[in-house]
């Protein structure tokens, strides 16, 4: 037990030193252009079908968000795009969103990654980008 | 403590009512031998259910611990609010087994109850630049106090609190999501309580360290390992530290199960208690 949890530690260890630059773009990853754009479609569809947050969707111009979505995931993952949206504080403003808020749209976005055959390792990968952005979208 | 039990049940009804899922999956943990949400033998810092900011969280669990010479029983619930502060209580039972028949004892079991209180501090598990970090107050009453009070036990009631930190790493191990926990424990619960508390030995409180390393392979599994120190105040017995292998499973919010390889040490003169430890925990 005592080797094998030596071995798990330095597994571990090494799991966290690892260099980023060796892992392949996450926008490709992702399936590029087309990818990325199967997974927001399939996001925005998810939070259609969930009453905990499709409220909050109720006034959106849901093209444009289409649009701003595909492009702001597309920078995420280090695609060759130009984001042209609000900031997200500007783009929450007024909405109250909530923690729970954010999780369940996460939640949905899950759901479009596993729909879409996404390697766990590579979901994580978009999800701790997106995660970082938590503050700037939750409690506006 | 009957009262405390039916308050708790009722708030556990009224938790299941109103309880909302705004946590992602798995973030509840399971729930551990003395109630409070956590691996097995360990508490995370995490409340339990799957309620956050607002929202109520309740869970109720059973699990069973075989060794061959014992076996320990436990079972009981728990309701969180707010994601910030969470109530438990279980019950624990230990079949002295073998031990009882060879040595003729008095009982063939122990029992206790463990009521918890756990508050969360500050930090988020995953979001926060801080980790997820709370204190858990924990009240044990041993309820056969003979046999623990003639191997030297001093007496069969008594508090111990603990912090506890969580974190989980997004992509932390090779790309997989790892969970990190660490705790320390102020206590002198002679087998998490069993045997009473303080002893001959030692009847101080010991600061005691313990933690959990687990990787999640997808939203629903997760496999990983625990460590947990004891103290040893008992003269006629050494007391181990406990640590185990497990395997968790989330098929859903609603339900959980644990499965693990437990390695227990020495209990009561008996060495080299390994055994298989299944827990199933129900939460709304």
């Amino acid at each position: 037990m005592r080797r094998a949890s030596l071995c798990l530690l330095l597994l571990l260890l090494t799991a966290c030193t690892h260099l980023p630059g060796r892992e392949a773009r996450l926008y490709d990853e992702l399936g590029g252009e087309a990818g990325i754009t199967r997974i927001v479609e399939g996001m925005l569809l998810n939070i259609a079908g969930d009453p905990r947050i499709v409220g909050h969707f109720r006034d959106a111009h849901i093209e444009r968000l289409r649009a701003k979505l595909i492009e702001q995931f597309c920078v995420v993952a280090d695609g060759p795009c130009t984001y042209t949206g609000d900031s997200m504080p500007e783009a929450h403003r007024h909405l109250h969103l909530t923690p729970a808020d954010f999780n369940a749209l996460v939640e949905n976005l899950q759901l479009a990654l596993d729909a879409q055959a996404v390697p766990v390792t590579t979901q994580n990968r978009l999800l701790a980008r997106l995660a970082s952005l938590r503050g700037e979208i939750i409690d506006r | 403590m009957r009262g405390v039990i039916c308050g708790l049940g009722l708030w556990l009804l009224a938790g299941a009512a109103l309880a909302g899922d705004g946590r992602l999956l798995a973030t509840g943990g399971a729930s551990s031998l003395e109630g409070a949400a956590g691996g097995g033998i360990t508490p995370w810092a995490v409340l339990t259910g799957y309620g956050e900011r607002d929202q109520w969280g309740a869970s109720a669990f059973a699990t069973r611990v075989e060794t061959g010479d014992y076996r320990l029983d436990a079972a009981g619930l728990a309701v969180a609010y707010d994601n910030r502060i969470e109530l438990s209580y279980a019950r624990q039972r230990f079949d002295l087994g073998s031990l009882a028949r060879d040595l003729r004892l008095p009982h063939d079991s122990l029992s206790q109850d463990v009521l918890g209180l756990k508050l969360r501090l500050f930090g988020d598990l995953i979001y926060d630049r801080l980790p997820q970090v709370s204190l858990g107050l924990q009240h044990k009453r041993q309820k056969d106090f003979l046999i623990p009070e003639l191997v030297g036990a001093q007496r069969d009631e008594d508090s111990e609190a603990y912090l506890a930190a969580s974190r989980l790493i997004l992509g932390g191990a090779f790309g997989y999501n790892l969970l990190l926990n660490a705790g320390l424990r102020y206590s002198r619960a002679n087998e998490l309580g069993l045997l009473g508390f303080g002893g001959d030995r030692r009847d101080s409180r010991s600061w005691l360290g313990e933690g959990s390393v687990a990787v999640l392979l997808d939203s629903h599994w997760a496999v990983g390992m625990e460590y947990r120190q004891k103290p040893d105040n008992l003269s006629f017995a050494g007391e181990s530290d406990w640590q185990d292998l497990f395997i968790g499973y989330f098929p859903s919010k609603r339900l959980s199960v644990v499965l693990a390889y437990a390695r227990l040490g020495e209990i009561a003169t008996l060495d080299n208690q390994d055994g298989v430890y299944l827990s199933i925990q129900g939460s709304f």
